[in-house]
């Protein structure tokens, strides 16, 4: 009990310093003279590092919560901070791809074709992202933040869907696998359906994973669990093993574009990988739920703030 | 440690596995060593970093104009700059997984899996046009 009110308190006291408006005032002359240029990459430094440990727990990658909390929060322009964004969701997928792959927990058939689509139509919505006014995307990235929220609040997820027969696309493309349960010594068979419906919502995250630099690990998951009805784990581990595939074009495009400043990018992706590896040392032994929690509660802000920013409602 | 390899998982994947895992930490590798030359003053940065806080505010296009950088692979002009040293190991992490499609496509190819090496082939095609800079770069 003691230990989640910690745990809340350290949510809110990070919400509290994110929301203090002398770290959210854009960088004008006067507040310039006042901070020197390595306070803003350190602050950086341990807010990703804290994200780190945090997205672990609550199991989302961490560009869902970069990018609404540093874009709201720190006086950095939109477009580096969803370029640093792709960057960090990149990172985290290509450092767990080989481990998952190697388990068998994510399956290279399942993501090859999603994927494709998705790091197609990602392209289009990075070059989009890029061309869009700040305030639309603002706005937008707003929205998302707040129905990603509202699907971490209701959504529901199956352990193990029923796939009474795989559909003619999955058979044709020989979707399916066991998987070897580490925790309940147990192999599954599974198979997956409705593979057309699937590439057609893959192709519309891949534009929302370049639009706005989140990563896509939240919209992934729902569509191969409930949707195509791949195990949970399966879903969870080939989702994020496909973000390195889909955010490496959408990462290009950042790039190529100029939109990859490394004073934020670099210090992100550490902090974040490094908070990660504290995160997973301390899975077991924090709450989740309450973790899950104070998530919501800072994406919930996050998202109202970027919301307000677009409309110009809170500056 | 290395994952222990599942029962269930196909040849080519433990090969894809195998070069991700190695692409991935030679770039890591080569983005933190940059990102310490650049921030230890070892290497010179094209944006000194005490005027950093005037850049980073601005729209990606002003800061180009701003910084003289060109956009697409104009970036390569500055790449002994201790900043723009730091979009090598950027370029390397955005390329591994097209170094593990051109590998996993020769293994597709000796088992005859034209599915596959259809998807294989159009995704290097996908990400090479995201690399090249041709839908990037106007400047």
């Amino acid at each position: 009990m003691l230990r989640e009110r910690s745990l809340w308190f350290a949510g809110f006291a990070a919400a509290a310093l994110l929301a203090e408006p002398a770290l959210a005032a854009d960088v004008d002359g006067a507040s310039l003279s006042t901070l020197q240029w390595w306070v803003w990459p350190l602050l950086l430094f341990v807010v990703t590092f804290l994200l780190g440990i945090v997205a672990v727990i609550a199991g989302l990658g961490g560009g869902v919560l970069f990018v609404p909390i540093v874009g709201g929060f720190f006086p950095f322009h939109l477009d580096f901070v969803r370029g640093a964004g792709l960057m960090i969701a990149l990172a985290g997928a290509l450092s767990a791809g080989p481990g998952l792959l190697r388990a068998g927990m994510a399956s290279l058939r399942l993501a090859m074709p999603l994927a494709l689509v998705g790091s197609a139509s990602s392209i289009v919505g990075a070059l989009v992202g890029l061309a869009l006014p700040v305030h639309i995307v603002q706005t937008g990235l707003g929205l998302t933040i707040l129905f990603i929220v509202a699907l971490m609040w209701t959504a529901k997820k199956s352990e193990f869907p029923d796939v009474p027969r795989a559909d003619a696309l999955s058979t044709a493309l020989r979707i399916h696998g066991i998987y070897f349960d580490a925790g309940t010594r147990q192999e599954t068979a599974w198979q997956v359906h409705r593979t057309r419906e699937g590439l057609v919502l893959f192709a519309g995250i891949g534009v929302m994973a370049g639009l706005f630099g989140l990563g896509a690990g939240w919209a992934n998951v729902p569509v191969l669990n409930l949707l195509m009805g791949a195990p949970l784990k399966v879903s969870v581990a080939t989702s994020s093993f496909m973000l390195s595939i889909v955010d490496s074009s959408a990462a290009w495009v950042y790039l190529n574009k100029g939109a990859v400043l490394p004073m934020i990018t670099v210090p992100s992706v550490i902090g974040i990988m490094l908070g990660a590896r504290v995160g997973v040392r301390v899975l077991t032994r924090v709450p989740a739920a309450a973790i899950r929690k104070i998530i919501i509660t800072l994406l919930l802000l996050a998202g109202t703030r970027a919301l307000l920013k677009g409309l110009g409602i809170w500056n | 440690m290395a994952t222990p390899e599942a029962p269930h998982a196909s040849p080519e994947q433990l090969v894809y596995a195998r070069w991700l895992d190695i692409g991935t930490k030679i770039g890591f590798l080569v983005l933190v060593a940059a990102f310490a030359a650049y921030v230890l003053g070892i290497a010179t940065p094209h944006v000194p970093l005490d005027e950093l806080p005037r850049f980073w505010s601005l729209p990606v296009e002003e800061y180009l104009a701003a910084a003289s950088v060109h956009s697409g692979w104009g970036w390569m002009e500055h790449v002994m700059r201790g900043d723009y040293m730091n979009l090598v190991g950027v370029a390397m992490l955005s390329s591994v997984s097209i170094v593990c499609y051109v590998r996993l496509l020769s293994l597709l190819w000796n088992e005859r899996d034209r599915i596959y090496m259809a998807i294989a082939a159009l995704e290097i095609l996908v990400l090479l046009l995201a690399a090249s800079g041709v839908l990037g770069g106007s400047h």
